[in-house]
């Protein structure tokens, strides 16, 4: 038996992609088995870890609850689009600075999530980091590092703002 | 600083797998693509205990993109021997049964069989269409209930091991063992043997604890791709603590050579102890062998949670008698763990711990590992001990109160020393209890005024012993000055640029001038596991190794070209010299080709033992007692690390140690339905702590060198998740004036316990 396949148009890490999926793949599995960025990682399938997290049209999502074909029209960025060049985004550098990548599973979806926070609000206090990053679970920091770089990358992108 | 010993230990460079790991280019085991590669499903069981009546696959192989259906048949059936699993020993012909079940399924979620399709939507379509006739039998779920004669048999070949003895007893209790120390008698019901020093005591205090089944809960599901090559060799790249054991684990289930396999350790996801076990590997490789493809499997969250890990659950009886003096006289200790389907060992390692920190002088431990119809557990980061220390912690803090002690001064009178013998036997070597325990007493947090209603803080210690075991490292030399480390520990969290920083300390080099790679089992000498917090200690001391041999063949280079004995060279920091005459290490290193060829140096190590390490915690917690929710205000983690290597990543271990245990202690639970099945297999319903659930983790870092270390570098890997559950529980205790003796310390039970006392 033949599956439909849809085309979908869209646009990745601010490139044109075109791919064919089955309706039923979500944009978690159209990205990693389809357009080849592994970045995006799955925990969980479920909506519930935060890993696959990417950014779609300047929102965060899970990318495991959203479906591929959803994807028609959309602008989205995977962990893979957020260096420029041969240099890694202040939030990336900052991740590494602080020691808040232990693992790097999560990593990912929490830099990716950091983004968006930024993009939102530029200097977080602690109490909103946590409760922007509480959709993320991270089983080995315990997540004081990771509040950390989530301050150093608002401080060092409001600096480059001025 | 310049009274620090050290160039390169005790500094915080970036490590050398950080870009990967946030640019998404590292490689973890999900992300492996090889051409012709399919996609496995495994098919489990829905019962927690059943007879395989008929299994037919038929209908699964003939849908329309199926390669290969494999069950239990497909498996070798060599003879039965005992094999030795990193954490025990156990039959060979368990280790089969777990992977896929033949005669009976014995927990919810164990495998029966698996498809390999074009993709893993098909494969799970076509896994439900196998026919699986079940005689569903009664489950036994309860560690007590099991250990009934009468209880319902996991194994109907399971013979209880006493005292190291196989005996002829059979039912669930897979092994009982006992620790003695000092002056013992026989109980008055003669069956057991009860320490002599109660009689002694002023206060007694005796008590039952019970902690529910855990998850390691690591964020990357387990996941194995194989390749049954045209040539019979097995290639298999996972996510694993240990490539060497894996492909060991694989060999044995296979009945292959080891040499016939090879393993690519991948990234890691996460570990914390339930990577060292293998399951998906050889059914992969099974269909690889079938369909002459590359084969994926990648576990569903679900399956993480009923058919990977988790550690067991416990009932700990402690009873410790106390002087006036504070000196505590005698100690008792029961515990049974629940070992899942099959027997694991980890009472034992809990009994090792459970009495460890103190220095008493009359004591009787008996324990007993436990087969339940639960998924078979595994280490989960100092396996054991967080369990036994909540029972114990919680003791000890009582016995101080009843004393009228500070629970500090009360451990620090008893606390343990170099030379203590522990429970198991050996003594403790140069130690840093004291030193924790004295770092607590003088923290700001344990000196700072803790105001407000419902408001407490407690404190706890833990040990773990630690491991050593064999490592091996090579380093050649590059002609541009820098190195290559080449080394059989996977890294789970920064051991990359820990081992790299312990050469470059050697070899005058700035860490980023080694270059670390973790190679696969053709690649390298074999190296144990990434556990036991040992990595940094022996696989850093292999590189150590390696780079002196480095040295020693450069000096003889150096030797050839100025035409002197190697003896009357000198090397220091990075340089060279004999008389007047210097080189630098690069200077040399681009002159290796005409004076001989490659340095290569080569660095392998097997240390019996190594120095435990000693974590305690001061938890502040706030109780609503009308919800009895348990918010944590303030929480400090401190740890003897011998010598940090590397103090960013040793903070890093201890935040994260620390909000496991705190998840242990206020959420993490396996909830059962009747039937057995686990009511909550989801990160929704199983909860890890997020960032709204801890509070900023404070550390302090002691440092008491192992003396047997080249640069005193003690494990720091899993002490620091054993105190936070008892630290909590105390803390409690403190805020409400209840103690609750069961993890997690759930909101509802202490609500109950609340309304109990108002009654």
């Amino acid at each position: 038996m033949r599956r439909a396949m849809v085309r979908v148009q869209t646009t990745v890490n601010g490139q044109p992609a075109e791919f064919l999926c089955e309706p039923r793949q979500s944009l978690l599995e159209c990205l990693r088995d389809i357009l080849g960025l592994t970045g995006t990682k799955e925990g969980c399938n479920d909506g519930n870890c935060g890993a696959c997290a990417v950014i779609m049209d300047g929102r965060l999502v899970n990318s495991c609850l959203v479906l591929g074909v959803e994807a028609e029209g959309r602008t989205i960025l995977t962990i893979e689009g957020l260096a420029r060049g041969s240099e890694l985004h202040p939030i990336q550098r900052a991740f590494l600075e602080q020691g808040a990548v232990q693992c790097g599973f999560c990593t990912p979806g929490l830099i990716l999530a950091t983004k968006a926070l930024l993009d939102r609000i530029a200097d977080p206090s602690e109490a909103e980091i946590r409760r922007w990053l509480a959709n993320h679970l991270c089983r080995c920091t315990g997540y004081d590092k990771v509040v950390r770089a989530v301050r150093q990358a608002a401080a060092e992108l409001k600096e480059a703002c001025r | 600083m310049s009274d620090r010993p050290y160039e390169v230990i005790g500094t915080r460079p970036v490590r050398h797998d950080g870009a990967d790991k946030v640019t998404g280019r590292a490689k973890f085991g999900a992300d492996v693509r090889l051409p012709g590669m399919v996609y496995g499903y495994v098919l489990r069981s829905p019962h927690a205990h059943a007879r395989i009546r008929r299994l037919d696959t038929t209908r699964a192989e003939q849908f329309p993109g199926v390669l290969a259906v494999v069950t239990a048949a497909d498996l070798p059936e060599s003879p039965d021997r005992p094999v030795d699993l990193v954490e025990g020993t156990l039959p060979l012909r368990y280790v089969r049964a777990n992977v896929l079940a033949r005669d009976k399924v014995l927990y919810k979620g164990h495998a029966v069989a698996a498809v390999a399709a074009v993709n893993r939507h098909v494969a799970e379509e076509a896994a439900s269409l196998i026919e699986v006739d079940y005689e569903p039998l009664p489950a036994v779920l309860d560690v007590l209930g099991a250990m009934r004669e009468d209880a319902p048999r996991v194994h109907e070949d399971l013979r209880m091991r006493e005292f190291g003895e196989t005996t002829e007893r059979a039912g669930n209790i897979a092994e009982h063992f006992r620790f003695v120390l000092g002056e013992v008698e026989p109980s008055p019901t003669g069956e057991g043997l009860v320490p002599k020093g109660f009689a002694d005591a002023d206060v007694i205090v005796e008590r039952e604890f019970r902690t529910a089944m855990v998850h390691q809960g690591y964020l990357e599901p387990q996941n194995a791709t194989a390749l049954w090559n045209q040539d019979g060799r097995v290639y298999v790249w996972t996510s694993t603590q240990g490539a060497f054991s894996a492909r060991e684990a694989i060999a044995w289930v296979l009945d292959l050579p080891v040499s016939r396999v090879c393993v690519y350790p991948m990234e890691v996801g996460g570990a914390f102890g339930g990577k060292i076990r293998i399951y998906l590997e050889p059914v992969a490789a099974l269909l690889s062998r079938k369909c002459g493809r590359p084969v994926q499997i990648v576990m569903p969250r679900r399956d993480v949670f009923e058919a990977t890990g988790p550690t067991p659950g416990t009932v700990i009886r402690v009873k410790m008698g106390a002087r006036k003096d504070g000196r505590i006289s005698a100690a008792q200790v029961w515990m049974a763990y629940e070992t899942g389907a099959f027997p694991s060992g980890q009472c034992a390692f809990g009994a090792m711990c459970i009495l460890a920190p103190y220095d008493i002088p009359n004591l009787v431990i008996d324990g007993y590992d436990v087969v339940v119809n639960k998924p078979s557990t595994a280490p989960y980061r100092a396996p054991g001990a967080t369990q036994a220390a909540f029972a114990a912690e919680s003791v000890v803090d009582e016995l101080a109160e009843k004393l009228g002690m500070d629970p500090i001064e009360f451990r620090l009178k008893n606390a343990a020393r170099e030379g203590t013998r522990r429970a198991d036997g050996p003594k403790h070597a140069r130690i840093g209890c004291v030193e924790v325990l004295e770092a607590m007493r003088n923290h700001p947090h344990y000196r700072a005024p803790l105001e407000g209603q419902n408001r407490g803080r407690g404190v706890a210690l833990g040990y773990w012993f630690n491991i050593g075991w064999y490592s091996a490292c090579t380093i050649s030399v590059n002609p541009d000055g820098t190195v290559n480390l080449v080394e059989g520990s996977v890294d789970l969290s920064g051991t990359r640029t820990s081992i790299a920083m312990q050469a470059a300390e050697v070899l005058g080099l700035r860490p980023d001038q080694v270059h670390p790679v973790v190679a696969d089992t053709d690649s390298i000498g074999p190296t144990a596991v990434t556990g036991g917090s040992r990595t940094t200690y022996a696989t850093g001391w292999a590189a150590y190794e390696a780079a002196h041999d480095v040295i020693r063949q450069m000096k003889q280079r150096a030797a050839m070209i100025w035409d002197v004995e190697p003896a009357a060279i000198s090397f220091e920091r990075g340089v060279f010299r004999t008389g007047e005459r210097t080189m630098t290490f690069a200077e040399l290193a681009a002159r290796l080709e005409e004076t001989g060829g490659p340095v290569i140096g080569r660095g392998a190590v097997n240390p019996a033992s190594a120095g435990g390490s000693f974590a305690g915690a001061i938890a502040d917690v706030e109780v609503d007692p009308g919800t009895g929710k348990v918010r944590l205000l303030r929480f400090t983690s401190l740890q003897d690390a011998g010598r940090a290597v590397h103090p960013t990543a040793v903070e890093g271990q201890m935040q994260g140690g620390s909000a496991q245990g705190i998840g242990w202690a206020l959420f993490e639970e396996y909830a059962w339905t009747a039937e057995g099945a686990m009511a909550n297999s989801s990160l929704l319903d199983y909860r890890e702590p997020t960032a709204l659930d801890v509070p900023p983790i404070e550390t302090v870092i002691v440092e008491v060198p192992d003396p047997e270390h080249p640069f005193g570098v003690r494990g720091v890997g899993e002490a620091n998740i054993v105190p936070p559950p008892a630290a909590i529980a105390n803390a409690v205790y403190r805020a409400v004036g209840v103690r609750l003796r069961q993890l997690p310390l759930k909101a509802s039970a202490l609500v109950d316990a609340l309304r109990a006392r108002e009654n």
